[in-house]
């Protein structure tokens, strides 16, 4: 039933796609990550103009479809005369930085409340014992709060990097030939979904294990103090 | 506040649109979810190796690549069904593939939550329920579902929000939902961004709602225990 030809035939379309999505995800990942965690930081703030902006945009990029956040940048940000005459527009009228851009600010949204829980479960004790040694806040954070949060957080953001990499098969929609571009591209040539479907479906399944598996690997390591020593 | 001139009500009737395929989606997905989450504890090894490929499988790969596959490729499918069975042109439409989809979908989610809240509930009250001489699916009925139920409303809540949001893949197969609804009154208006902002505004609101409701439905379910001291 299924006609391998015209997978062998598209591979290199695929391979193509494969890197698109590879590029566009873990890019959007490392940036979303640098941003998340000084907004996560600030969403722990007790001053509400410091948490109270921060709060707002994750609470708009949370409880909105991906699609139609790519869809206001993509689409969107040419009803702006101000937009299209700034130096900007050469970048926001392409594709792949519109996806970039969306996927961004989505993933640091999701991140940034990653970084509030695990930050906020940081025992008082650990801080107060830092503070009494005479460590500064900056100090405090750099070398206490922050290292047990990214090992609490590894679980949950572990999620966040496979969210991603499914959300990003979106970006096909705005004419970026990624996984799923390079599988509706060959559905249209040869009318033949199973195949065209079912290949980018395998892709995304290794990539999806080969992620489970390093988090789970590195969950190991970094989590090796907490493991019942045996013998 | 947002001008959406005269498009409106055309973009509520694509959220009502948008809140149907949610919903029937959602009941989909809680019956295979239940199914699943009874095979993946059944003592047949068959039954959990197939739900155990099956909540795999599903998560592993993207919704809008299983959406396009249940599209086109169950379009396939029905037209060499019905040419088999001489039946004519029977015509996919985009609610059935894509309600059915969402609810496959978020069917693995879901057998995935209620597993952890079936494994919850004491298996002494299944025991003590059989001894009364309840049959099977009594005691499914009476003990195990109210029960786990309140072990599950959180992910259950996760889960609905996050097929929510799904159904505006929903848009990418055609269907008349509210994002393809902006896209026609954007393309007519030339001002995209105002009625993606405004459909944006409705999923937030929605998702609002959702939450609001989950938290009650939460508190509720757990009028029964303890109070913290």
């Amino acid at each position: 039933m299924i006609d391998l030809e015209i997978v062998l035939a598209n591979l290199p379309l695929y391979l193509r796609g494969l890197w698109t999505t590879v590029w566009l995800t873990f890019l959007s990942l490392a940036l979303g990550l640098v941003l998340a965690v000084p907004l996560g930081l600030a969403r722990t703030s007790r001053n509400p103009l410091i948490n109270g902006p921060v709060w707002a945009y994750t609470y708009f990029f949370r409880g909105t479809p991906l699609l139609v956040q790519l869809f206001m940048i993509y689409y969107g940000a040419g009803q702006f005369e101000a937009i299209r005459a700034s130096p900007l527009w050469p970048l926001l009228s392409q594709a792949w930085f519109c996806a970039l851009l969306a996927f961004t600010l989505n993933t640091a949204a999701y991140t940034a409340e990653i970084v509030r829980g695990a930050v906020l479960a940081t025992p008082a004790g650990e801080i107060e014992a830092a503070r009494a040694l005479g460590m500064s806040r900056a100090l405090v954070l750099r070398r206490i709060v922050l290292p047990s949060a990214f090992r609490r957080a590894l679980p949950a953001y572990g999620n966040e990097i496979v969210f991603m990499l499914h959300g990003s098969a979106v970006a096909s929609v705005v004419t970026i030939v990624d996984l799923t571009g390079a599988a509706r591209i060959v559905n249209s040539r040869y009318y033949s979904p199973y195949e065209a479907f079912l290949t980018a479906a395998a892709f995304y399944m290794v990539l999806t294990f080969a992620i489970v598996g390093l988090v789970k690997l590195l969950e190991r390591r970094w989590h090796a103090h907490l493991r019942p020593r045996l013998g | 506040m947002l001008d959406l001139g005269g498009y409106g009500p055309s973009i509520l009737e694509g959220a009502v649109l948008t809140v149907e395929a949610a919903l029937v989606g959602l009941a989909v997905a809680i019956v295979l979810g239940l199914l699943g989450a009874i095979a993946k504890l059944s003592a047949s090894p068959a039954l959990r190796l197939l739900a155990g490929a099956y909540t795999t499988i599903v998560r592993g790969v993207p919704d809008l690549v299983l959406m396009l596959l249940v599209f086109f490729g169950g379009q396939m499918l029905v037209n060499d069904l019905a040419a088999r069975l001489e039946l004519g042109h029977l015509d996919v439409d985009p609610f059935t593939a894509g309600v059915s989809t969402l609810g496959f979908i978020y069917g693995a989610y879901m057998a995935e939550t209620f597993r952890g809240a079936i494994l919850a509930v004491p298996r002494g009250q299944l025991e003590a329920a059989r001894a009364f001489g309840m049959s099977p699916v009594l005691v499914l009925r009476r003990v195990l579902i109210p029960q786990m139920l309140r072990h599950a409303l959180p992910g259950l809540g996760n889960n609905w929000l996050v097929l929510l949001k799904a159904t505006a893949l929903l848009s990418v197969i055609g269907l008349d939902d509210m994002v393809r609804k902006a896209a026609l009154a954007a393309g007519a208006t030339r001002r995209p961004f105002t009625f993606y902002l405004a459909v944006a505004l409705v999923f937030l609101a929605l998702t609002t709602v959702s939450t609001l409701l989950l938290a009650a439905a939460e508190r509720r379910a757990r009028r029964g225990e303890a109070l913290p001291a």
